[in-house]
């Protein structure tokens, strides 16, 4: 007769979790609550990802990542008549009021944010796809980005982990 | 064995998740002993703190509200090596 297998119990030490952002937005209002998420687990302890896609890629994308913007365009939230949003300016206008506004909290630039993280040991990974369709190449990036990988990558390096898309 | 320090991380003004970013980069130059006291104003700043040390496994020594700000003093203890 065979003995039964004693299982070891799982160890008291606080185990690595995992958290992966998709990033598919462009705009300033998605930008950061990616950024902050992935900097409060990097903290944690927790290993960060963020995969960006789509205009997800205008972050990430050394030509754009200083001028991403509020669109005024469809966001009701906005205190001024959704209708005058589409009006040429608009869109400059609401991201002014809200940088500015940043600026007076103190509230980190987006690439205060991306150094924090990097320095936090997050990892970010831009989509293959998405760098074909939009004629992108490995040098329109910021140095911070790590590697580029495809969707197969992405759902490996997510096994396990938290998944937020944004 | 070096002595355990005490470092005061002022991170009054600063939002969500700033204090914690600061905290954490406190945390990786401490040692298991030292004593780290986080400033904030940030609302989320107690409990951002609170859920840090219970994922990571260090301690929480005292809260303190102070006038205008909270305090926080964390006992690092999971430190690796």
């Amino acid at each position: 007769m065979t003995q039964a297998t004693v299982v070891k119990p799982v160890e008291e030490t606080p185990q690595t979790s995992k958290l992966c952002i998709i990033l598919s937005k462009g705009t300033l209002d998605m930008a950061y609550p990616a950024f902050m998420l992935a900097n409060a687990a990097a903290a944690m302890g927790y290993e960060v990802h963020i995969f960006f896609t789509f205009w997800g890629m205008s972050v990430i994308d050394k030509r754009k990542i200083d001028n991403l913007k509020v669109s005024s365009v469809g966001n009701p939230a906005l205190p001024m008549p959704n209708l005058l949003g589409a009006l040429p300016g608009m869109t400059a206008m609401v991201t002014r009021m809200l940088k500015n506004k940043m600026a007076k909290q103190r509230v980190p630039t987006i690439r205060e944010l991306i150094k924090t993280a990097k320095e936090a040991g997050v990892k970010l990974h831009a989509c293959s796809t998405t760098m074909d369709v939009m004629g992108l190449k490995k040098e329109d990036f910021i140095p911070e980005v790590d590697d580029i990988v495809g969707a197969a990558s992405f759902i490996q390096m997510s096994e396990g982990g938290q998944v937020i898309f944004i | 064995m070096s002595q355990s320090v005490r470092k005061v991380i002022d991170s009054r003004g600063s939002f969500c998740p700033g204090p914690l970013t600061d905290l954490f980069k406190a945390y990786r130059e401490a040692k298991n002993g030292d004593i780290l006291e986080l400033l904030a104003t940030d609302p989320a700043a107690k409990s951002d703190v609170q859920a840090w040390a219970r994922k990571t496994g260090n301690v929480i020594e005292q809260i303190v509200e102070e006038q205008g700000y909270i305090r926080i003093v964390v006992r690092v203890t999971a430190k690796g090596g």
